[in-house]
């Protein structure tokens, strides 16, 4: 009786159906879930301004998160990215010293992520270095170069208006950085899903050699790529360096696998070929929730560690376990 | 063979830590003495002993974040353990540190092998909560080292044939992995298995038991290390060896193992250990500012990369050449 729907091929299903089998819509339960739990948890937890502070937790990391995901559809993965934060930070502050101006300044965080970016596509699209050993040597070297220049001082002294980006509030409690975030997940959600390019990232994703000899340059699409995540390792580092006021060279440390485990969460294949920019968007208001519900509880941050650590392992192996139990 | 010989990784790499040792020495003769070699030898021995672990795992083409974690939990408990009953013989606290890292080993390895999820992914999660974990059972708090027995703090130190137990260990885990590796049927199959799975799955190996024996040994070195680096240091807290996960994965890779799997040797990853312990002990020596050091061991893991990747390219004949560069 159970077998019924077992056998009958993905296409036949109803929408509906494959929607609410689809991860988005487990991943969404347990955000709805935790959403109840937290404010049963906390009075503070419903308070709008709360709230908007709360999103503070991921709008930075979901915005490297989303050009990581195009990059590990593909199949390639940047672990540097917590390092181009800290290069880019440490560029804005020596850039700060010399008496740039805040215009200057994005450029300036822009393009250091522009160029890590760069340096880490060359190496793999023209070299053929497997990714995650070239940036786990270009996350040495990105911060190392961080704590040549910064030792161990810190960069001060930001312009005032350069407090916006990390601060400021576009429409009451609404803060830039979320809206910012929204922005970004539309753009990917749509270079992904609708363009010829998003198309190219799963083909190469599922078989490079296939996309190759279907005339997709495997090579130039993996290093756009590479650019992307550098460029959104930048734009974090413009938002955090402005919140926080401050460069110092261990800035963002250990981001790069909080953003590969939001990544992941939200549903992306780790070995490349599929994933969705909504599913990241849904793990990353699940992982700011918990972080959020946690500290309202005045749980410490290392426990809140186990939670995201168990979370990620228990939802990739929660459909593996039903199938089992099912057969 | 001779020509054979000179032209293997493992040579190549010699031939690099010896040019790196006459360059130190020309500013500073001291450092090639044998007893200054001997403390570099010792001071490198955890990172042999992980890499010994991590080179069988990535062997069988998985990778383990956790190793460090795993490190630093097992050596909290055991120091913990000896804080509780300081009577507790040296030699049971060794058994139950192999016992609990292997324990950790085993629980990835259970995860990759019944329930399919990838192993970067497993490890990611595990890593956050075994260090989660320190901190519940420690609540934050160190063990200092007035708090150790003597006889704990002594075994890492105690010296054989003028080196301490310590490195006695990380030559003892070489020689005894050098051995399983070459001679036997697991040493055998996890080569297989990273060569090639399918074909492995052919001749009868069990790709899935094989990467849990894999992760099992791994998690037992880490066990291992965790007692020997706390009795060695004399302190256990939570935030020991961070990041040290990275350096044996550094390790691992400029000794030549491929991170596709299948290609790789514990004389590699010995040699990788040494090349960076040769730099880390080397920098201050020759008066480098310690705030170098990641940009110089960063440099030197792209740089490893990038020379075994030209020497491991097919020599044979390539048809489809531009989609072997595709991939």
């Amino acid at each position: 009786m159970t077998d019924t729907t077992r056998f009958i091929p993905d296409r036949l299903q109803s929408p509906l159906q494959k929607r609410l089998k689809s991860w988005e819509s487990l991943l969404l339960l347990v955000a709805i879930a935790i959403f109840v739990a937290n404010s049963f948890a906390s009075p503070y937890f419903l308070d709008a301004w709360n709230l908007s502070d709360a999103t503070f937790n991921f709008t930075e990391k979901a915005m490297i998160a989303f050009a990581m995901a195009l990059l590990i559809i593909s199949g390639e993965i940047d672990l540097s990215v917590a390092s181009i934060i800290a290069l880019a930070s440490t560029a804005m502050g020596a850039a700060v010293q010399m008496g740039a101006g805040t215009p200057v300044l994005i450029l300036v965080g822009l393009g250091t992520g522009l160029l890590c970016g760069a340096f880490n596509g060359v190496l793999v699209t023209r070299f053929g270095l497997p990714s995650i050993v070239v940036t786990i040597g270009t996350m040495s070297l990105f911060r190392g170069i961080s704590y040549i220049v910064l030792g161990d001082q810190a960069f001060r002294g930001y312009p005032s208006d350069f407090a916006f980006f990390g601060q400021g509030y576009v429409f009451w409690v609404i803060t830039f950085e979320l809206v910012l975030f929204a922005v970004i997940a539309v753009i990917y959600g749509v270079i992904l899903h609708m363009t010829n390019f998003g198309r190219a990232v799963y083909a190469i994703g599922n078989n490079p050699t296939g996309a190759l000899f279907s005339g997709i340059r495997v090579a130039r699409v993996k290093f756009i790529l590479f650019l992307l995540t550098g460029l959104m390792s930048g734009v974090a580092a413009v938002c955090l360096t402005s919140r926080l006021g401050s460069t110092r060279p261990s800035i963002a440390a250990g981001w790069e696998l909080e953003v590969v485990t939001m990544v992941v969460l939200g549903g992306v294949n780790i070995l490349g070929g599929s994933g969705t920019i909504p599913g990241v968007v849904i793990a990353a208001f699940v992982m700011g929730m918990v972080t959020f519900g946690l500290g309202l509880l005045n749980v410490p941050g290392i426990v809140m560690s186990i939670v995201i650590g168990a979370l990620l392992i228990w939802v990739i192996a929660l459909p593996r376990l039903w199938k089992m139990w099912r057969a | 063979m001779l020509q054979r010989l000179i032209t293997s990784r493992e040579a190549l790499l010699l031939g690099a830590i010896a040019v790196l040792l006459a360059l130190i020495s020309t500013r500073f003769p001291g450092f090639v003495a044998p007893s200054n070699l001997a403390d570099v030898l010792n001071d490198t021995s955890p990172l042999i002993l992980l890499a010994t672990g991590q080179m069988i795992v990535i062997l069988t083409k998985c990778i383990d974040l956790s190793v460090a974690a795993n490190l630093a939990l097992t050596g909290m408990v055991v120091s913990m353990l000896n804080l509780a009953f300081p009577g507790l013989p040296v030699a049971l606290i060794l058994v139950i540190a192999i016992m609990l890292g292997a324990l950790m080993g085993m629980f990835n390895g259970i995860l990759v092998w019944k329930l399919d999820i990838p192993p970067i992914v497993v490890t990611l999660g595990t890593m956050t909560i075994f260090r989660g974990i320190i901190f519940l059972i420690s609540d934050g708090k160190w063990v200092n080292s007035h708090e150790m027995s003597a006889a704990f703090k002594a075994f890492p130190r105690f010296e054989l044939l003028g080196l301490p137990m310590l490195s006695w260990t990380a030559i003892l885990a070489v020689i005894v992995f050098s051995i399983v590796m070459s001679r036997t049927t697991l040493g055998r199959a996890a080569y297989a298995v990273g060569g090639n799975p399918h074909a492995a799955t052919y001749t009868g190996i069990d790709v899935g038991r094989t990467q849990f024996w894999a992760f099992t040994i791994s998690g037992a070195l880490a066990g291992l290390t965790g007692y020997l680096w706390v009795s060695r240091y004399a302190v256990a807290y939570v935030d020991i060896a961070g990041g040290f996960e990275l350096d044996v994965v550094a390790a691992c890779v400029i000794g030549g193992i491929s991170i596709a799997g299948g290609i790789g040797s514990v004389g590699g990853a010995l040699l990788g250990a040494l090349f960076l312990g040769v730099i880390k002990n080397a920098l201050p020596v020759i008066n480098v500012s310690p705030f170098w050091q990641l940009a110089i061991s960063g440099g030197a893991i792209i740089i490893a990369v990038a020379v075994n990747a030209r020497a491991s390219r097919t020599k044979g004949r390539i048809i489809l050449k531009s989609a072997e560069h595709a991939v």
